[in-house]
């Protein structure tokens, strides 16, 4: 057989089982989790909002919730001038008379420029970090519906929606938030390719 | 005095008033008790279970001056490895960094009950207990992890508050492509997110070429289990990338179709692309440790100069030395071999004619990458080179050290 005809094929074939055996577990090792199980877990939340949970929520309830769940308490009664980060422009910076920590200067930490809903690309975003990491110390007490209803309170406090707009699956995602196109992609990731071609 | 070590101190005192020496002279042979004085009388714990260094040894981290004491409110908080002090490229891991958005919070994980769960664009999701992970075969490398806020200020006087928020340790664990390529990838993804499990489930996107090449799992740092305060029991490692997406207390990895824009993503975007290219991973960087900010030379003489050299793209090819503020550069030599993304120790003979001068020290990494100064990101970046100037991405820019004619050195940005 002429062998130089056989070559492509063999050069298919051996890409084939190269997918093939990375497709393979080897090991044998670990279980399938249940549906129950991954969707305990996974709090992840795509820009898309793809995963975003059925319910909703306006301002009116978020400023009430706000109050209730503690949020005041260490953001302050109007989400600025109080310990933790200010959640609301117009406010003295949350560490009064103090630069703001090593390497978050210009940061998220920084009163305006720094409000997460002024500063994030994403609404998604702060519907996602209330979900799993607020109230500090009560994490992952809040319902889908509270937690739409806050979001759209700091949305509306920054002046980014309307009072009473509803804030659910749908239109969360869709927001346009101030900072949308104010920040650069980062440049795709390869072993051994410099960052900054030219830099210094 | 402790009553625990009575003997000790006795003797260092007695001996050299009874042998009437002048400060730092030599004991005869004689003089000196024997060896089993000096043994400790502490609990089983020193003795026996778990070593204690000597208390003559009292090199300590330090927080970072803006947060000087831990709190469990949780704003951010950051503990500094004493780099004057360090020795090889190895940072023992009880002085390894620590930075937090917690203030003094850790949680307290039972490897028993912890479990890693892959899942998302995966044609198997898995979970795997830490036994599990243990049985499947693991790499042990050499790699730092350092902060985006590492970032020489001129209020700082020493090399701990300037760069120290940089620490190496040699980490054991599963590669992260072993795990993926057992829950089997889809195609379409292009990122996974990394969290963890503590109480506000820190999460990074990690970019998924990153992640198949040389990502790990690790349960092991320096020859025992991770430290708590580095993620006990399970730690992602990201060579070469900032601090923040080493993400602790590993629990879960999701492969996914697009950058997700985490909170830990969002605080560190940048609108200029060039600044944005220099985030996430390390640029080569380098810094003397010796001599460095706050130590005192005794006088003209010999000494040698020491210092670490990292990058996060790769080995360090090379390391060079100026002790004239530039002038000129000397090769120094590598004195610990020169791992991907991990500390290297460099040091250069040095014979100090007394006069005052300036150290330099600066990199080259494999992909032939120099270490900035200051005034070289400047014009790259168009922008005056004054006090304000903030070297975009992770500050690498070479760090002077002034020696004056006394001996004492200072911050060269002061
Ligand atoms: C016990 C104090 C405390 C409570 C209660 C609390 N927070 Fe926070 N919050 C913090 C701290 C501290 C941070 C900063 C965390 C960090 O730096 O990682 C923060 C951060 C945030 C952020 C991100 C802000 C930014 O710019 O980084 C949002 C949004 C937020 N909290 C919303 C809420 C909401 C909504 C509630 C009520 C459900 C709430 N918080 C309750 C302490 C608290």
């Amino acid at each position: 057989m002429d062998s130089l005809k056989l070559l492509p094929l063999v050069t298919i074939l051996g890409i084939c089982s190269h997918i093939g055996l990375a497709q393979s577990p080897t090991y044998g090792l670990g279980r399938a989790p249940s549906a129950e199980e991954i969707r305990a877990w996974d709090i992840s939340i795509s820009p898309t909002g793809k995963e975003l949970p059925r319910g909703r929520g306006t301002a009116k309830e978020g400023e009430q919730l706000f109050r209730q769940k503690g949020c005041a308490g260490c953001h302050g009664a109007t989400g600025i001038g109080a310990r933790a980060p200010a959640l609301v422009k117009g406010g003295p910076p949350a560490e009064p008379g103090k630069a703001p920590p090593a390497g978050m200067e210009g940061m998220h930490m920084v009163p305006d420029t720094g409000i997460m809903a002024l500063r994030s690309p994403y609404a998604v975003t702060i519907w996602d970090y209330i979900s799993r990491g607020m109230p500090l110390n009560r994490e992952g007490t809040l319902k889908p519906d509270e937690v739409y209803a806050l979001t759209a309170f700091l949305l509306y406090k920054n002046d980014i929606i309307k009072e009473d707009e509803v804030m659910d699956a749908q239109t969360l995602p869709k927001v346009i938030m101030p900072n949308r196109n104010g920040f650069a992609n980062l440049p795709e990731w390869k072993h051994g390719v410099p960052r900054l071609a030219g830099y210094p | 005095m402790d009553s625990k070590k009575p003997n000790r101190r006795g003797f260092l005192k007695g001996g050299a008033a009874a042998a009437g020496l002048a400060a730092g002279a030599l004991q005869p042979a004689k003089a000196q008790k024997p060896a089993s004085q000096w043994s400790e009388k502490g609990t089983n714990k020193e003795i026996i279970a778990y070593g204690e260094r000597s208390r003559f040894v009292t090199s300590v981290r330090a927080p970072v001056a803006e947060r000087d004491s831990p709190d469990a409110f949780g704003l951010m908080f950051h503990v500094l490895t004493p780099l004057q002090d360090s020795v090889g490229s190895i940072t023992p891991s009880s002085l390894h960094y620590v930075a937090t958005h917690r203030g003094s919070y850790v949680p307290e994980i039972d490897p028993k009950e912890h479990r890693l769960m892959i899942h998302g664009m995966v044609d198997r999701p898995l979970i795997f207990t830490m036994d599990e992970l243990k049985r499947l075969p693991y790499v042990t490398r050499v790699h730092f992890i350092e902060c985006i806020g590492n970032r020489s200020k001129p209020t700082h006087k020493t090399v701990q508050e300037t760069h120290g928020m940089t620490s190496c340790s040699e980490w054991t664990g599963v590669l992260l492509s072993v795990l993926l390529k057992e829950a089997g990838v889809q195609n379409g993804a292009s990122w996974i997110v990394a969290e963890g499990a503590e109480e506000i489930k820190g999460a990074s996107s990690v970019p998924l070429g990153k992640a198949m090449d040389d990502c790990l799992v690790c349960y092991g740092q320096n020859g025992e289990a991770v430290r708590p305060q580095q993620g006990f029991p399970l730690r992602l490692i990201v060579p070469g990338f900032e601090g923040i997406f080493q993400t602790k207390y590993l629990r879960r990895i999701k492969v996914v179709d697009r950058y997700y824009m985490t909170y830990n993503d969002y605080g560190h975007i940048n609108p200029d692309p060039k600044v944005s290219a220099l985030g996430n991973q390390i640029g080569p960087k380098s810094v003397i440790t010796f001599p460095s900010g706050g130590q005192k030379l005794s006088g003209a003489g010999f000494y040698e100069i020491s210092g670490l050299a990292w990058s996060g793209a790769g080995a360090i090819r090379k390391v060079e030395v100026s002790t004239d503020g530039g002038k000129s550069w000397k090769d120094a030599e590598l004195r610990t071999p020169a791992y991907p993304m991990a500390h290297t120790r460099f040091g250069l003979h040095w014979n100090w004619d007394g006069k005052a001068c300036e150290l330099l020290s600066r990199c080259t990494d494999e992909l032939g990458t120099l270490q900035p100064t200051r005034a070289e990101s400047a014009k790259y970046f168009d922008r005056p080179l004054d006090a304000n100037f903030r070297v975009p991405g992770a500050d690498n820019s070479v760090q002077s050290w002034k020696v004056s004619s006394d001996g004492s050195v200072h911050n060269g940005l002061a």
